[in-house]
């Protein structure tokens, strides 16, 4: 007979948590004894207080509030791209102001690290002359932009939003398992769940002291301001336009900051300026948030098949008269298998260690890695250098001999693009699982911003993987989000 | 205001003004299709075609499947459910521009129509989805006006709505004056039935219908809104809105060739109009609105950039 695996030596927990495994990850609420952690007690307390129906309640309350608000992102693979809902949990994922200090350090040193790295490469290229990294790396990469090369960025800022995914070990430590750093998305849904969950749990937000997020598009605002000329400051979000899967975030992100949000058609550029098409003419634009991937960007100066761009933005931009956020050929720097040298970027940029470690990542064009990884699949996850959202990705523990040895076949074939990582147990948060209260998964994305300063807000986007036992949190894989709660005190 | 913006508000909203029309000309019909009259019915429909300015096709007309055609067939460009996709895809380019409710009013509509496709089943069925249709229509118009800042963006719908009415007018006139000989008194209540005029014009004129009367009515009116007078006048205040928020100052050609037309409008006697022959009078109002368009076009939307640099 299998029964929960509970360890013997404490009570069962109460309802709504009758069902909670507390397994070897590690838990945000619960410690291994079955008590809450301190910081999660105003929360324990409200869960066991309230009438089951009333938790009902709230659930059908927040999904219709995501509903009309139409906060929905796209699902690809029908004749027509169909819009639904994105899944939202009730309950709030809390983090302590302590913890957050350390993300908030963490992740500031990395960005700066990865900034310097990125003029480094992109101009002398010092990095590689001393032997650090090896050149043939960044030369491989399919995210470098040769193009870039001595091209001047304003302030030398080459990425301006990063949004960098955490996940919790079981010993308590959040490390980096991605850098996204060419157009991150998911912040709109970090806004609109809190709006919707102050509307959900006043209450709540009283008792604890959560640090308000809400400032993220002003900081954003001037964030881009930042890169600006002196004295010109038009700045327009570029978007792919409405068949987009972010399509929803790029127009709440564009009337949040009052900017106009544009597409490829509507810029022109004349004598290496940028213009937009107004119904009062054409109007100079000098800063572009652009949510359209660098290969699209322009089809004179990348992929020739680009609809979605604007001829000559490139050379505007080499001339220095349009500021691009983030900077063309950042993803150089959010490469899977360069991730492995950020501990090695960040000691010889800052002379610092990390603050928030990597994992352990092993490069598969290292012939030793190498053969001890394709010998043990079934250990770890491997993924593919330039992917991301979850796509073209092993999981050892879960897959079958035949996925093992396909993947053995394509690493083999083309060693630089794929990266092993150990399988990691991702902490677990309580999640509102038909009328009960689960642990479920979960990582976190803080979003970092820089311009003049590096701005964090204090939270993120957690995601969550809303099937039991699952360890894959993407959006487009059966993933949620919930709430990130940053306490005062 | 992003040109493009303008163009996808502009269409919205004449596509939308062309799926009412349409369905307001076939509501009329439908009905006075089923009293007898001089006119075959395969000439009635070939008059009711004429009226939307569609080109007539070779013979055999069956009511049945005109009917259906022109409501519910996607590949039939005129018809009303093309119109309400047209406007709707027009509408999803700008979402983030006009309000949520104009968007959750004109989806509803296209979900209505784009049903019914292939369940016209009963004779009355079609009846049924163009009387939804206006009802749909209305209560866009409404929403629109209740919902939206009437800034820039409100003044492009307001132009393409009178621009469609402008042009489609003229075109239903020329159908009916052009066989004005063979038309009985049913003909003439169901022109007045397709431009919701029949009140209008009794109250005015009395029941006693007069083509010249008519004529004058639907052209000249000042006051009610499907005349083309009315229409106009409306089309050259949003006109005048536009090149006042927008601050633009090559404008002149558009008022121009507004000016002309609304003078053509108002100080025309109906007898001068008829005795220089309709037909030609309609076909230069026609002429002159697309003049307009592309006036208008050439100068807030596709304006050559050389141009816009030097101004």
């Amino acid at each position: 007979m299998s029964m929960p695996a509970q360890s013997a030596d404490h009570a069962p927990m109460p309802a709504p948590f009758s069902d909670y495994e507390i397994a070897a990850a590690y838990d945000e609420m619960f410690l291994a004894s079955g008590r809450p952690r301190p910081h999660y007690r105003n929360l324990y307390t409200q869960l066991l207080n309230l009438p089951p129906e009333e938790l009902h309640r709230s659930k059908n309350e927040s999904d219709l509030a995501f509903f009309n608000q139409g906060i929905t992102f796209t699902v690809y693979g029908r004749a027509e791209a169909t819009e639904q809902i994105f899944p939202h949990d009730l309950l709030p994922r809390i983090v302590t102001n302590s913890e957050w200090a350390t993300i908030e350090r963490g992740l500031t040193q990395r960005i700066t690290a990865l900034n310097l790295f990125l003029a480094d490469v992109y101009h002398e290229g010092r990095i590689l002359k001393d032997g650090v990294i090896p050149g043939e790396i960044i030369y491989t990469c399919k995210h470098f932009r040769r193009q870039m090369h001595g091209v001047k960025v304003p302030r030398d800022v080459y990425i301006s939003v990063a949004g960098t995914d955490l996940v919790r070990l079981p010993d308590g430590r959040f490390v980096v398992l991605e850098d996204n750093l060419r157009v991150p998305s998911g912040v709109s849904y970090m806004l609109t769940s809190r709006k919707v969950m102050k509307q959900i749990f006043p209450a709540l937000f009283r008792k604890c002291g959560v640090r308000p997020i809400e400032q993220y598009s002003q900081a954003l605002f001037s964030t881009l301001r930042s890169l600006a000329p002196e004295g010109r400051s038009t700045i327009v979000l570029l978007t792919p336009g409405i068949y987009n899967s972010a399509y929803f975030e790029h127009a709440f992100l564009a009337r949040q900051m009052g900017i106009e949000l544009v597409e490829g058609r509507d810029l022109v550029v004349h004598d290496n300026a940028v213009y937009m098409r107004t119904t009062s003419g054409l109007q100079r634009v000098d800063v572009i948030y652009r949510r359209v991937d660098d290969d699209f960007v322009d089809p004179l100066a990348f992929r020739a098949d680009s609809s979605l761009g604007v001829a000559g933005l490139f050379n505007a931009y080499r001339a220095g008269n349009i500021v691009l956020a983030n900077a063309l050929g950042t993803g150089v720097a959010d490469d899977k298998a360069i991730y492995s040298y950020v501990p090695e970027i960040i000691r010889y940029y800052l002379g610092e260690d990390p603050i928030v470690d990597n994992v352990e990542t092993f490069l598969m064009t290292d012939r030793a890695q190498r053969e001890h990884v394709c010998g043990n699949l079934e250990k770890y996850v491997v993924k593919a250098v330039g992917e991301s959202g979850g796509y073209g990705m092993l999981i050892g523990p879960h897959s079958s001999r035949e996925q093992r040895s396909e993947f053995r076949d394509k690493i083999l074939a083309d060693p630089r693009n794929y990266i092993a990582q150990p399988t990691l147990m991702l902490s677990t948060a309580p999640c509102f699982v038909d009328g009960q209260v689960e642990p479920r998964h979960v990582d976190l994305r803080p979003y970092v911003l820089f311009g003049e300063k590096v701005t964090i807000v204090p939270g993120g986007l957690t995601r969550v993987a809303l099937r039991k036992g699952s360890l894959v949190v993407n959006s487009s894989q059966g993933g949620g989000s919930k709430d990130t709660w940053v306490l005062q005190n | 205001m992003l040109s493009r913006v303008a163009d996808s508000l502009y269409w919205m909203s004449r596509y939308f003004e062309r799926a009412d029309h349409c369905a307001r000309v076939l509501e009329a019909n439908y009905n006075l299709m089923l009293n007898p009259s001089k006119l075959s019915a395969e000439e009635r429909w070939h008059r009711i075609m004429a009226s939307l300015g569609i080109a007539a096709t070779a013979s055999g007309i069956d009511p049945q499947m005109a009917m259906i055609k022109l409501t519910s067939d996607p590949d039939e460009e005129s018809s009303i459910v093309s119109c309400i996709a047209e406007s709707r895809e027009n509408a999803g380019q700008v979402r983030e521009q006009i309000s949520s409710e104009m968007w959750e009013c004109l989806n509803c509509l296209y979900h209505q129509v784009t049903q019914a496709d292939g369940r016209l089943d009963t004779d009355s069925d079609p009846l049924r989805l163009v009387a939804a249709v206006r009802e749909g229509a209305y209560q866009f118009q409404g929403v629109t006006a209740g919902t939206m800042n009437h800034g820039e963006g409100w003044h492009f719908i307001q132009l393409g709505k009178y621009m469609e009415r402008s042009c489609s007018l003229p075109v239903l006139l020329d159908a009916y004056f052009s066989a004005a000989g063979k038309a009985d008194y049913l003909d003439w209540v169901g022109l007045l039935a397709s431009c919701a005029a029949f009140e209008s014009y009794c109250k005015v004129y009395t029941a006693d219908l007069k083509p010249d009367s008519m004529a004058e009515f639907l052209l000249l009116n000042p006051e009610f809104p499907y005349s083309v007078r009315y229409a106009v006048e409306r089309m050259c205040a949003a006109i005048a809105a536009i090149s006042e928020t927008s601050f633009t100052k090559v404008a002149e050609r558009i008022e121009r060739v507004a000016g002309r037309l609304r003078a053509s409008l108002a100080y025309v006697p109906i007898a001068d109009i008829m005795k220089g022959g309709l037909h030609r009078y309609l076909d230069s109002v026609i002429e002159q609105c697309n003049d307009l368009h592309a006036a208008v076009h050439v100068v807030y939307i596709d304006y050559p950039i050389q141009s816009a640099l030097e101004a």
